[in-house]
Formats: structure tokens, C-alpha cells, sequence
């Protein structure tokens, strides 16, 4: 092989690609054990995740994937449509290899209640349990959902034994939200605000500072008072299991940086999809998070021959008053904006390269039905295991 | 001229499943409303900086910012578009000196991490704050002096799944304020995004899991009795072979010899390879397109007026944005 020259100029950017990321090495290697699969709504991150596990598990390794929100006819077909909160073996995998394949979907408001449970005492849990305010942050908390994928993953990885833990994350509103999320329950519970709630009940008059009457003045005029006195006894009772919340979340957090976890960022050949992606390897960067590569999935195939577009479309104006050429006619514009796209595709993920030329990348063709049972997955994992860049 | 299918609507909110576009859209429809002289509101909620980007402007302020001119027609001169990006913090703020003169309770409310509280963790609040900005933008506050007044708003919304929670405001507040000042407001919010003035529209793609998410979304805000509006259908694939020819793409059977001859007639060498190739492209594509019709057959059955834009090969800039907003306004959304 020939030393590629190093371009300089216009066409620089041209001959920068992304070293390949290779997912069978990745998945094979007995020190991976955690894999985390990130990146913004709709870039298939839940298939893709399924997929590595199916494909981790025929090679021979013992997978657990935890998947948020599947398709129902995928839920059903791994034997997961029911909500329940534990890992259930998936039927009908090819199990030559040794390895065993078993699916969770999360339930983020019951993983929530069990770390209440298993932090508080039983009367102080039911009295947080049955609280309003808990009702609405353990299920509408922003971040609740990326918090309790995280700390599900930190329960599994502590309690059961598997090979290799796949999780599927929420497609979150902001990239931060996910590595936020942990940091930002840790702030709630440490907040100024939560501990001036918590000011009265702890007794000492001289704490009721000027400013907190202020406060509690404005937010009875504005909230009334019953939801103020909701808000400290949840407060009140929520503070007695902060200290093992807290600890949770910063276990969890070194749980990510360590050494067997890889993260895949997911991406769709979209500007925006590929812009959270870059905002997904910075993040993930500078919290020096393990990142393994980048999955760009649902990407053009390339159009067949070397016929250009603009040649194929000129052909095309040439055949335009001949009726019967039609057919032909439509095949070339079809060609034309199936090699537009891909040009299109690449520039997109070009740009990502030259902004992060290290990250490997494999590119996984657009199917063209959805994914709804094993054979699919299969042929995803296979897809995702050629998936070296072309060209 | 075609007229629009939603005259009485002065708030559109655009919601889909992450990936079809919603936000394209909803831009689009931005300046397909602004065209005749109208005035219009983009908003976007979701802190993403996602208008400035398609308009090619610096990132958006917590205020409103001339960022297009509508959509240009025959008969009379476009309106304007304008953009609010709506901080939730910024709202509460905003919210907090319109209504109660707080004063130095207000900056303590800050200081003391209240405002930061209120958006981040407290439940429903954050949504709250950004449907209530929403509200003021159509339903101007006589407190907000010198405001303009919209022709129509369109909000780039939270996407399907979350949709429902994010326009109910009075029942996210429900378990937690059942009497008081923020529970009159949520009610009265909840008067306008019930009325016809209001209209959710979905955006999908033709693909099965974004067109099971929309069915599933229609039934819930009908459930939740909000106001659908229309399923607008983005990036949707050429049509540029008829059905005789589809169907022979995908049985295989199109003519070898014809498209070699038209080729050569064209000035290309049809070489094996070639003609092999767009052979190959034309089953694809016929394949995909049939996917496309059973899909498109689900979206007729739901009952809701629906608009195709095409995908464009080029990628949306902002001269696409304008094809767009024409096609929409072609088509009656607008």
C-alpha cells in the first residue's frame, strides 16, 4: 500500500476520512463490557443498540441490552413488550457460540420508587411515594428518564452477571441532558433553594433570614400557600435519602469513565443529527468519557457506475420530448438525485471528520422497511460490521 | 389562489416524531403564513437554537427578532416573519415582573436559586413557562407595552411523545396547584389551545414507526381534546416513474433494450454496468415507493387534511425553506 500524500489546499478536506470503526473488535473484546449508545431522536439508536446486543450474543458473549422506548413490534419480538423492570432471556437466538441474550425495557417511574425504597425507611418511602411533587418529578423530573437509565445500568452492573450491558439511551432534548443528568440531581438535592425549604424544619429561629421570608412571601402570593407546604414536606422527606442518592450518581458517573465502557454516538446523515453528534463527542470529551466511535446510520447507497449527476440529469433534458424515452428519463433523474444525496452525505460527514478527525466511523445503509424481529437485527449487526467507510 | 384550510387558527403548533422535520416545517409555515402582509411569530421552546441555524442569523435572544420576509406572492406584498426563542428562565423572569411587582423578593427569588429551581427540576413548571410565553405572544398582555401583534404564531413544538403533557398544562398543575393564581392562568391557557384558534399539526415521514407515532398521537390530543390540524408528510421521495413503470422496476421487467437505445440517443455509452445500475436503482426505488404507498394509505385513513413536501436532494437551505412554504401554501396549510 502507498503512503496516501498529505493535501494541502481546497482540497484537503477532500481526503480526509474517518478511520474505520470496527464493531465485531469492539463487541469481542473481553474487556468491553458496558456499551452506551447516544445521539439525538429518530437516528435508529434503539435498533442499533438491539442490534450490537443480538450480534454480541451470537459471538458468543453473555448480553443484557436495556432498551427506553422500543417499537411495539420490536418490544414483542424480543419478549419485552411487558413494562416490568427486569431482564427477560430473548428466544430464538443463535446460541452456537455460548452467549445468551436477555432484554429489559425501563420503567423510569418504578426505578425511581425502588431507590426511594431501598434508601428510606418504609413509612418515611410511602410518605415520599404518596407525595404530589414526587408523583410529578419521578416522572416529569427533565432528566429523570436519562438519570434512571444510568442508574438501572449501575444496578445491573452491580448486581447480575453478565458479559456485556448495551444501553440504549433517551433521546434527549439537549446532548447534555444524558451526562447532566446525574450531576444536575446531585445540584437539586444540594440546592440553596432545598435547603432553605428545609431552614424551618430543622428549628433554629435565626436561620429564618430576611431573604427566606422574602421568598416564601412571594411564593405563597404566587404558588398559594398549600402547594408551599406540599413542596418542604417533600422536601423535608426526600432529605433522608439524599446522601445515598448523591453517592448513586457519582458511582454511576466513574461507572461511565472507566475502562470496560465504550460510547457509540448514533447519527442520521442529517446536518442536525450530525451537529448533536459533534456536541455528543465534545461532552463526552470533556467529561473524558470513554468514546469508541460514531454509528451514521440510514445512509444513502451509493448509485451504481460512474455516471455524475449533473451528466445523468443532462442525459435526461436530452430525452425529454421523446415520450417513449420516459422510462429512461426517470431512471436517470432517479440516479441523479441518488448521487446528489450521497455527495450530499458525504460533505455532511466530512465536515464532521475534519472538526473531530480521530473518531472512527462506520456508515450503516438505509433499510429499506423498519426493523421489527431478529432476522432484521441480524442484518442490521452484519451491516453495522462492514460498515467501514466506502471510499 | 388557493385559500387557506385553517382560517380561524392564530396559534400552529408543529410537533412530529424526532427526525421527520418538524422544525423545517414549522419554518416553512412561518413564511408560507407570512405572505399577503401578514405578521408571524416563530417560536421555538426547545433551546436549540435550531431557527437561527435555518435563517442563517446569529443565536436568538429571549426577544422577538425580524429574521424573514414572508413568501412572496403575485397580488400583494409579504408580510414579516419574526423569531422568539423562549428561555424558560427568561419567561419566569419576564412573567414574575408582569404580574406581581415583586421587587426585591423578585431578585431574591433568583439569588436564592428559586428561578433556577422552578425551570429545571420543578415539575411541569418548565412547560408551563413555555406554553404561558406562547399564550402571551397570541393573546398580547395589555401589561406588555408596545408588543406586536401576530397575524398567527406557529410554535416549533416538543415532539409527539411529549406533546399532550406539554400543552396540558392545567392538568400537569392539577396534582400540585389545585387552587391559586398559577392554576387560573394554566386554565385560562388551556381556553385557547382548546379552540379552534389552535391547531396541532403532525409531522412524519413515510416510514412505518414515525406513521404509528402519529396515528397514536392523533388519538391521544383528540383524547386530551386538543384541537388536531393536519398531517404534513416531509421529504418524500421523486415520483418520476409512472405506475406501469414502478411495477416493472420491481418485477424486473422493465425494457433492457429500450433504456440502452434511449441512452445511446442521449450521448451515453450504455455499458453493461451502467444500465445494470439504474436497473438496480429503479427496483430500490420501487420498493421503497411501495413501502411509501401502504404507508401513505395509513396516513388518508386517519381522517385529517394531509400536505406532502418533497425531500429535497440538496438539503434545506433557505431558498428550500421558500419552495416549502410555496408548496405548502399550494397545498392549503397556509
Amino acid at each position: 500500500m502507498t503512503k496516501s500524500r498529505t493535501r494541502v489546499g481546497p482540497l484537503a478536506a477532500a481526503a480526509g476520512t474517518a478511520p474505520a470503526l470496527d464493531v465485531d473488535a469492539l463487541l469481542d473484546d473481553p474487556h468491553t463490557r458496558i456499551v452506551v449508545c447516544c445521539g439525538s431522536g429518530g437516528v435508529g439508536k434503539t435498533t442499533t443498540s438491539a442490534a450490537l446486543a443480538l450480534r454480541a450474543a451470537e459471538r458468543g458473549r453473555r448480553v443484557v441490552v436495556l432498551t427506553i422506548d422500543p417499537a411495539r413490534r420490536l418490544a414483542q419480538s424480543m419478549g419485552i413488550e411487558a413494562l416490568d423492570n427486569t431482564p427477560r432471556p430473548v428466544l430464538g437466538i443463535d446460541d452456537a457460540a455460548g452467549g445468551s441474550l436477555d432484554a429489559m425495557m425501563l420503567d423510569m417511574k418504578r426505578t425511581f420508587d425502588e431507590v426511594v425504597l431501598s434508601q428510606a425507611t418504609p413509612e418515611k418511602a410511602q410518605q415520599i411515594l404518596a407525595n404530589p411533587f414526587y408523583v410529578a418529578l419521578s416522572s416529569s423530573f427533565a432528566g429523570t428518564q436519562e438519570y434512571m437509565a444510568m442508574e438501572k445500568l449501575g444496578q445491573i452492573h452491580r448486581d447480575a452477571d453478565y458479559d456485556l450491558i448495551v444501553v440504549d439511551t433517551p433521546p434527549s432534548r439537549s446532548a447534555l441532558d444524558f451526562l447532566d443528568a446525574p450531576e444536575r440531581l446531585s445540584s437539586f438535592l444540594d440546592g440553596r433553594f432545598i435547603r432553605l425549604m428545609l431552614a424551618p424544619a430543622r428549628g433554629p429561629a435565626r436561620l429564618m433570614s430576611a431573604g427566606l421570608g422574602l421568598i416564601t412571601g412571594a411564593l405563597t402570593k404566587i404558588l398559594g400557600a398549600q402547594v408551599l407546604r406540599d413542596l418542604q414536606t417533600f422536601v423535608a422527606a426526600l432529605d433522608t435519602v439524599f446522601g445515598g442518592f448523591r453517592q448513586r450518581a457519582q458511582q454511576t458517573y466513574a461507572l461511565l469513565q472507566a475502562r470496560g465502557t465504550a460510547f457509540l454516538v448514533v447519527a442520521a446523515p442529517e446536518p442536525d443529527a450530525l451537529r448533536e453528534a459533534e456536541y455528543f463527542v465534545e461532552r463526552l470529551s470533556e467529561d473524558r468519557m470513554p468514546l469508541a466511535g460514531l454509528v451514521v446510520n440510514r445512509a444513502t447507497r451509493p448509485p451504481h457506475g460512474d455516471l455524475g449527476a449533473d451528466e445523468a440529469m443532462a442525459v435526461a433534458t436530452r430525452l425529454r420530448d421523446d415520450p417513449s424515452a420516459a422510462p429512461t428519463a426517470g431512471l436517470l433523474r432517479l440516479h441523479a438525485d441518488r448521487a446528489r444525496m450521497v455527495e450530499r452525505e458525504r460533505r455532511l460527514r466530512q465536515r464532521f471528520t475534519a472538526a473531530h478527525p480521530g473518531v472512527a466511523t462506520a456508515v450503516v445503509p438505509a433499510l429499506a422497511g423498519d426493523v421489527h424481529d431478529l432476522t432484521g437485527l441480524r442484518r442490521v449487526g452484519q451491516l453495522l460490521s462492514d460498515g467501514a467507510l466506502p471510499g | 389562489m388557493t385559500t387557506s384550510d385553517w382560517p380561524h387558527v392564530r396559534l400552529h403548533v408543529v410537533t412530529g416524531k424526532g427526525g421527520t422535520g418538524k422544525s423545517t416545517v414549522a419554518a416553512a409555515l412561518a413564511l408560507a403564513l407570512a405572505s399577503h402582509g401578514k405578521h408571524v411569530l416563530l417560536c421555538e421552546v426547545e433551546g436549540r437554537q435550531g431557527i437561527a441555524r435555518m435563517f442563517d442569523v446569529d443565536p436568538l435572544p429571549y426577544e422577538e427578532r425580524r429574521i424573514a420576509t414572508g413568501l412572496a406572492t403575485d397580488d400583494r406584498a409579504p408580510g414579516t416573519v419574526h423569531a422568539l426563542h423562549i428561555d424558560p428562565e427568561a419567561a419566569l423572569l419576564e412573567y414574575l415582573s408582569m404580574y406581581y411587582k415583586l421587587g426585591r423578593a423578585g431578585r431574591a427569588l433568583d439569588r436564592f436559586g428559586v428561578i433556577e429551581f422552578a425551570t429545571t427540576i420543578a415539575p411541569g413548571v418548565r412547560d408551563v413557562l413555555l406554553t404561558g410565553k406562547v399564550f402571551e405572544a397570541v393573546r398580547r398582555n395589555s401589561r406588555n407595552k408596545g408588543a406586536i401583534d401576530y397575524d398567527a404564531v406557529v410554535l416549533d413544538a416538543p415532539p409527539t411523545g411529549r406533546i399532550n403533557q406539554f400543552l396540558n398544562v392545567s392538568d400537569e398543575l392539577a396534582g400540585l396547584a389545585k387552587v391559586g393564581p398559577v392554576k387560573n392562568q394554566a386554565d385560562t391557557m388551556m381556553t385557547l389551545f382548546r379552540s379552534r384558534e389552535t391547531a396541532v399539526h403532525l409531522v412524519t415521514v413515510l416510514e412505518e414507526m414515525p406513521v404509528q407515532e402519529t396515528a397514536d398521537g392523533i388519538a391521544d390530543l383528540r383524547a386530551a381534546g386538543l384541537p388536531v390540524g393536519g398531517v404534513v408528510v416531509n421529504l418524500v421521495r421523486p415520483r418520476d416513474l409512472t405506475e406501469t413503470d414502478l411495477a416493472a422496476a420491481r418485477a424486473g421487467t422493465l425494457d433492457r433494450a429500450a433504456v440502452e437505445a434511449d441512452l445511446r440517443r442521449g450521448g451515453v455509452d450504455p455499458d453493461a454496468a451502467l444500465v445494470d445500475g439504474l436497473l438496480l436503482e429503479a427496483r430500490d426505488h420501487a420498493e421503497r415507493r411501495a413501502l411509501e404507498d401502504a404507508q401513505r394509505a395509513l396516513v388518508e385513513r386517519m381522517d385529517v387534511p394531509s400536505y406532502e413536501l418533497d425531500r429535497l436532494a440538496q438539503g434545506v437551505d433557505l431558498g428550500g425553506l421558500y419552495e416549502l412554504a410555496a408548496s405548502l401554501r399550494g397545498q392549503g396549510l397556509a
